[in-house]
């Protein structure tokens, strides 16, 4: 059996450590730090722990006010309320003025589960992804996701980082090197290539097991970070498999589909398709469920290679 | 450690202040007419506290703008772009004919202040409501580092109509920030019309009291009450201050003094040449 630990605890455990390393990291939650793991930050270091109760356009604001006089300050709540509910702040006062602030959202799409769609962030990546100077990451699994934490501190400008709820496997071991706007190619295949985001990665490598199988040579491709996209990585799978997958937790419309669409139409147009959420809500149920349900799993991803081969 | 400095030029003498703010309104004035458009209005009201606060009240230095104890100052209401631009080139910070490059393209006197154009503005603002927060930030900063300098945020008297403010308002109280101050410039207009016809703030006191905050109430055009109310504040503790600066939309020009249509719009030629006239008489 794989190791499973959820992405929320891989950011609370990288925030913790960080902060023994730097005393310039303070964290800001709106009452989820039970839920994003901040807690864990807040119990260790409670003097630079600011709960802003409910209010994550506040948060939001206070977090450029730490950026301005030299914190690095992380701002936490769920990815729906944090882009969503804040996003004029983040344009604002976060991306215009290129503020120092790291936004790390928890609990990213329809895996939220039986909490429904009000609380499962769909178009998060969407609405981040559109603003200026905006630095957009979807860890894969733990590991990458302790790294980007790093990474991101050492980074000066705005970021968003989406994590998730649930326990998902581990990929990466320590070996792996994280780097902002590198894709991580860990194959590239001759008839098609899956480029995939957040637990989406997991279930791509799955797929391309099966299709293996079947005598198909599907390649897999980690593009953790959204925004700037490695266009490099894209256009080389591309000319490969002349045939692309894209698969997200989030929309079809906007999201890592929508970045992939862009460079492949405007430098090399093959036939693509986009595993994702079809322009809807979320909705209740158990997290594997609602992946059924809204065609997130390997073997939809499986279904949507074999199809765009057939359009080569 | 950078030693504690007063203020670079700092004044007292309260007919040179008012000296200072007349020139302050003709400048901008001037390049809100050269610009072709902006906010006269709301630039005219606060001309008086602005002045107060850069020349006499906080702790900067414009040979050295990011000095680390310096006071901060935040323009939430930032369309008064035009008074807070004139302010500064005033105080030293650039080159006054610069402020005749208002609002063109490749300036760095944005329509709405762009502190990454121009560093000595603290933090961009234009879309109202935001500013409160990030003052807030920067004073609950300022507490865990065990800094001296101050944090200065004007609103405008409609901006409090936005919810973030509200959201603001608790966390200042709740975190006793007492090394905050801010200022409403309540001149009880907006742009649709009169702000209690528009959205009823009142009662304005009762309601900042009610948030925990210390409330003064001065006349925003009195300088000498403004600096009184400013070192009032400072001596609070435990509780952020709210100044109610009770102000004139227009204030020193008489046609567009309480004119609401002189909230977005800037001067003609002929206006500006009625404003001049009245304001180096």
């Amino acid at each position: 059996m794989v190791e499973m630990i959820a992405t929320r605890d891989a950011y609370g455990n990288a925030l913790t450590e960080l902060g023994s390393a730097h005393q310039d990291v303070v964290v800001l939650d709106a009452d989820l730090s039970g839920s994003t793991k901040t807690g864990k930050f807040a119990k260790k270091f409670p003097e630079r722990f600011f709960n802003m109760g409910i209010s994550e356009q506040d948060l939001v604001g206070t977090a450029v006010g730490f950026a301005i006089t030299g914190k690095v300050p992380f701002a936490s709540t769920f990815a729906v309320f944090e882009s969503g509910r804040a996003w004029e702040q983040i344009r604002q006062s976060v991306c215009y003025p290129f503020s120092n602030v790291k936004l790390v959202a928890s609990h990213g799409g329809i895996t939220v589960g039986e909490d429904g769609a009000s609380h499962q962030s769909v178009e998060d990546i969407a609405l981040m992804r559109v603003l200026p100077n905006m630095t957009v990451i979807i860890p894969a699994d733990a590991e990458e996701m302790r790294q980007v934490i790093n990474v991101v501190y050492d980074y000066r400008g705005p970021v968003y980082v989406r994590a998730g709820r649930n326990k998902t496997p581990i990929i990466y071991g320590k070996d792996y090197q994280f780097k902002i706007g590198k894709a991580v190619v860990h194959h590239i295949g001759k008839d098609v290539n899956i480029i995939a985001a957040g637990i989406m990665v997991y279930f791509s490598l799955q797929a391309a097991e099966e299709l293996k199988k079947e005598g198909i040579d599907a390649g897999v491709i980690n593009m953790s970070t959204i925004k700037p996209i490695d266009k490099e990585a894209i256009l080389k799978a591309a000319e490969a498999s002349r045939a692309i997958i894209t698969a997200e937790e989030h929309s079809v419309i906007g999201g890592l589909g929508s970045a992939v669409a862009e460079v492949l139409v405007e430098n090399l147009p093959v036939p693509m398709m986009r595993v994702g959420i079809k322009d809807r809500f979320g909705t209740s149920g158990k997290p594997e469920e609602l992946l059924k349900y809204f065609g997130l799993t390997a073997e939809d991803i499986k279904k949507a290679a074999m199809e765009v081969i057939k359009r080569k | 450690m950078e030693t504690v400095k007063e203020t670079e030029g700092a004044k007292t003498d309260i007919n040179e202040l008012k000296d200072i703010a007349r020139r302050i309104r003709i400048n901008l004035l001037r390049m809100l007419t050269n610009a072709g458009s902006g906010h006269t209005g709301g630039s005219l009201s606060a001309a008086d506290i602005v002045t107060a606060l850069y020349f006499a009240k906080m702790k900067h230095d414009p040979k050295n703008p990011k000095w680390g104890e310096r006071d901060r100052f935040i323009l939430s209401k930032g369309h008064a772009a035009p008074l807070l631009y004139t302010v500064l080139a005033e105080c030293g910070y650039f080159d006054k004919s610069e402020l005749m490059t208002l609002r063109r393209l490749s300036s760095r006197l944005q329509g709405h202040p762009d502190c990454k154009a121009l560093p000595c503005v603290e933090i961009s603002t234009g879309s109202l409501g935001q500013g409160l927060s990030i003052a807030n930030g920067v004073a609950l900063s300022g507490k865990i580092d065990n800094a001296s300098f101050r944090v200065y945020v004007l609103l405008g008297d409609g901006e409090t109509q936005e919810g973030q403010v509200w959201e603001a308002a608790m966390t200042a109280a709740h975190y006793k920030l007492d090394n905050l101050c801010a200022i409403i410039d309540r001149n009880r207009l907006q742009i649709d019309g009169a702000v209690e016809e528009i959205m009823s703030i009142e009662p304005v006191v009762d309601k900042w009291e009610a948030f925990g905050w210390n409330v003064i109430e001065t006349d925003g055009h009195d300088i000498a009450k403004i600096l009184s109310a400013l070192n009032e504040a400072e001596k609070v503790k435990g509780k952020p201050t709210m100044i109610i600066a009770h102000t004139i939309k227009g204030k020193g020009v008489s046609i567009f003094e309480g004119k609401v249509e002189y909230h977005g719009i800037a001067p003609t030629k002929e206006e500006l040449e009625i404003a001049l006239k009245e304001l180096e008489a």
